[in-house]
């Protein structure tokens, strides 16, 4: 039995930066051989999701949506454009982080089973994705002691699980007790992002936005409402002192390599046989292996 | 007799050439016969096509195929095919505007996944959100390509087109016509629904045409209302409007929803003229080509700066009388 992982994403017309972390962790996996093929698919690129399936040879396909949390591109969108057959929300039986995976078939292509993942954002191993973000850009792979951790999402977007997938990790990490605070904020809700320096004691700051690329969000609203920058395009100082605090900005948390891994850990869930690359991954791109 | 030596030598050297040839190329049909009797279908069928196996006889083909290699294009992409001294096919891959490139003149790569990036921007370092518009960058090769590795440029750089081409060719093309994919659509992209038929026309002839994309198109308004506008001469179709049609109808719709209103403006016959010139050079993409001083040109920057000097207000706008305005 051949197997492809396909990665869907939600890609841009506008910025070309928006894939990027998309073909990045798609190499990655290629590199480890988990897998007979690797295809990318976007939203707004192409392959569309429409002709993904069409595009792999293979009969058991394991799709992994590149996307923070459970909600309408995961829900609808993505199930709808790959055309699965009989897909229904209960069959993740999640309470909106929790959803795993689903087999189904796709009337796009006979013959082929299609195992439909939940999103990466939701995964377990993502917390540890945005640890070691924090470790990139400090550049101390101990980092915690004297560090707040904040983890940003967009907020009031169309559903309350964005929110939920943020706090999920927010409190996976405060309870491991490395950090010593570890906060919620958002940008377009309360707690803000604005007045990051008033909600933490330390004097140090790591902001990681639960963002999967790139872009207008991440590279100039949040560095300006945080006042790292008052102009995006002059670029920020890392760290950049703020009302006394020192705020170490992360950027998006989906550029950071490790990712790769939760993409295989979602297809291994979902019964991919990815063999030992999942330690192999995590070796390459700084994770702890055999965690 | 010192003639007829050299002569019989020639002759000799022609046969042994062509004894060569000919167990070359039965090397190279051996290899079709047997290896590419396991392969996908669907890229048997692109190979097998890429040599024109559809257009030429075995003899023919294989001649070609020893002797300097068979030449097809694909959109913009140039694939040349020959036969490695073991019977297997290389392919060399390029831009078809870099036929004649040399491969000291053209950046070489091997690796097909190099070709994802190469179609990411234009010569000029624009973002090419629509991967089978006709602004593939130039200066690359891919000079020795398996088949698979072929296969797999050819997805990157025209992603599905094998795949769809195939199909048609299979007499089993699936084709979503507008209508089915507007209501289809949820979110911002809810309304596109609202255009109308000769809206739908506008719109393929902004987008679909094969001056902005190479694909052929095959779906229309609906299955029983065909679209005037011409489909295209693309090798490969286009099964469904495309996400950038889809975004831009969303834009179009909302802008169709205003009302018209009528205005009263004050041009010369030239300045008239010059507007029009301006609109179609913004629509065929000539902006770049007007030269600096050619200000016969209605859309030289000169002109239109002299325009906007004498016919704009201090709003920055064309100045002139609307009619709702004096209700
Ligand atoms: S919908 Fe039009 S622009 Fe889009 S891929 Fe098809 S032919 Fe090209």
């Amino acid at each position: 039995m051949s197997q492809a992982l396909v990665i869907v994403a939600h890609g841009s017309h506008l910025n070309p930066d928006s894939s990027t972390p998309t073909f990045d962790h798609a190499d990655t996996i290629r590199a480890s051989g988990a897998f007979d093929e690797v295809r990318e698919a976007f939203w707004k690129e192409e392959p569309s999701f429409r002709e993904v399936l069409r595009t792999v040879e293979a009969d058991e396909v394991y799709v992994v949506p590149l996307f923070v949390s459970e909600g309408y591109f995961t829900e609808q969108v993505i199930p709808r454009e790959l055309r699965l057959e009989g897909w229904d929300v209960e069959q993740w039986d999640s309470d909106g982080t929790s959803a795993s995976h689903t087999t189904l078939t796709a009337t796009d292509v006979a013959g082929k089973t299609v195992h439909y993942c939940g999103p990466v954002g939701t995964h377990d191993a993502m917390s540890d994705v945005i640890v070691q973000r924090a470790e990139s850009v400090t550049g101390d792979p101990e980092v915690g002691e004297g560090f707040g951790l904040a983890v940003v999402g967009h907020g009031t977007e169309r559903n309350e699980n964005s929110a939920k997938a943020i706090h999920y990790h927010t409190d996976r990490i405060r309870e491991t007790g490395r950090f010593d605070e570890v906060e919620a904020l958002f940008m377009d809700e309360e707690p803000e992002v604005d007045d990051v320096a008033e909600f933490f004691e330390s004097d140090d700051v790591v902001v990681v936005p639960l963002f999967i690329a790139d872009g207008f969000h991440t590279q100039e609203d949040i560095p300006e409402d945080m006042g790292i920058t008052d102009d995006y395009r002059e670029g920020y100082d890392v760290p950049a002192t703020v009302d006394g605090t020192n705020v170490w900005y992360a950027g998006a948390v989906g550029t950071e390599p490790l990712m790769a891994d939760v993409v295989l850990e979602r297809a291994a869930e979902a019964g991919a046989n990815v063999g030992n690359a999942i330690s192999r991954v995590r070796a390459e791109t700084g994770g702890v292996v055999g965690d | 007799m010192k003639a007829s030596l050299s002569e019989s030598l020639r002759g000799a050297a022609t046969y042994a050439r062509s004894v060569v040839s000919l167990v070359h190329a039965g090397a190279g049909l051996y290899h079709e016969r047997t290896t590419w009797r396991d392969l996908p279908e669907t890229r048997r069928a692109f190979l097998q096509w890429v040599e024109g196996s559809d257009e030429r006889g075995l003899g023919e083909r294989y001649a070609m195929l020893v002797d300097g290699g068979i030449s097809r294009t694909w959109g913009q992409l140039l694939v040349t095919t020959r036969l490695a001294s073991d019977g297997r096919r290389r392919y060399d891959l390029r831009h078809e505007a870099d036929a004649d490139g040399s491969l000291d003149d053209l950046s070489v790569y091997t690796d097909p996944l190099a070709a994802r990036h190469l179609a990411t921007e234009t010569d000029d370092g624009d973002y090419r959100p629509l991967k089978t518009a006709p602004t593939l960058r130039t200066g690359w090769v891919f000079p020795d390509l398996s088949g698979e590795q072929l296969v797999q440029a050819v997805d990157f750089f025209y992603p599905a087109t094998v795949a769809n081409w195939h199909r048609e060719q299979q007499g089993d093309l699936d084709v979503t016509h507008w209508r089915e994919t507007a209501e289809r659509q949820t979110g911002i992209y809810d309304i596109v629904d609202e255009l109308s038929g000769e809206q739908v026309e506008w719109l393929a002839e902004s987008c679909c045409v094969d001056s902005q994309c190479l694909k052929r198109r095959q779906w229309d308004e609906d299955a029983d209302t065909e679209l005037d506008v011409p489909r295209g001469d693309g090798e490969f179709p286009c099964r469904e409007p495309c996400s950038v049609v889809v975004a831009a109808a969303r834009n179009w719709a909302v802008l169709e929803g205003e009302t018209e209103r009528e205005y009263t403006l004050t041009l010369t016959p030239s300045e008239k003229n010059q507007l029009e010139d301006i609109i179609e050079a913004v629509a065929d993409g000539r902006t770049d080509e007007i030269r600096e001083a050619d200000v016969y040109d209605g859309a030289n920057r000169y002109r239109a700066r002299w325009l906007r000097a004498k016919r704009f207000d201090e709003e920055g706008g064309l100045a002139g009388g609307d009619a709702a305005d004096d209700e």
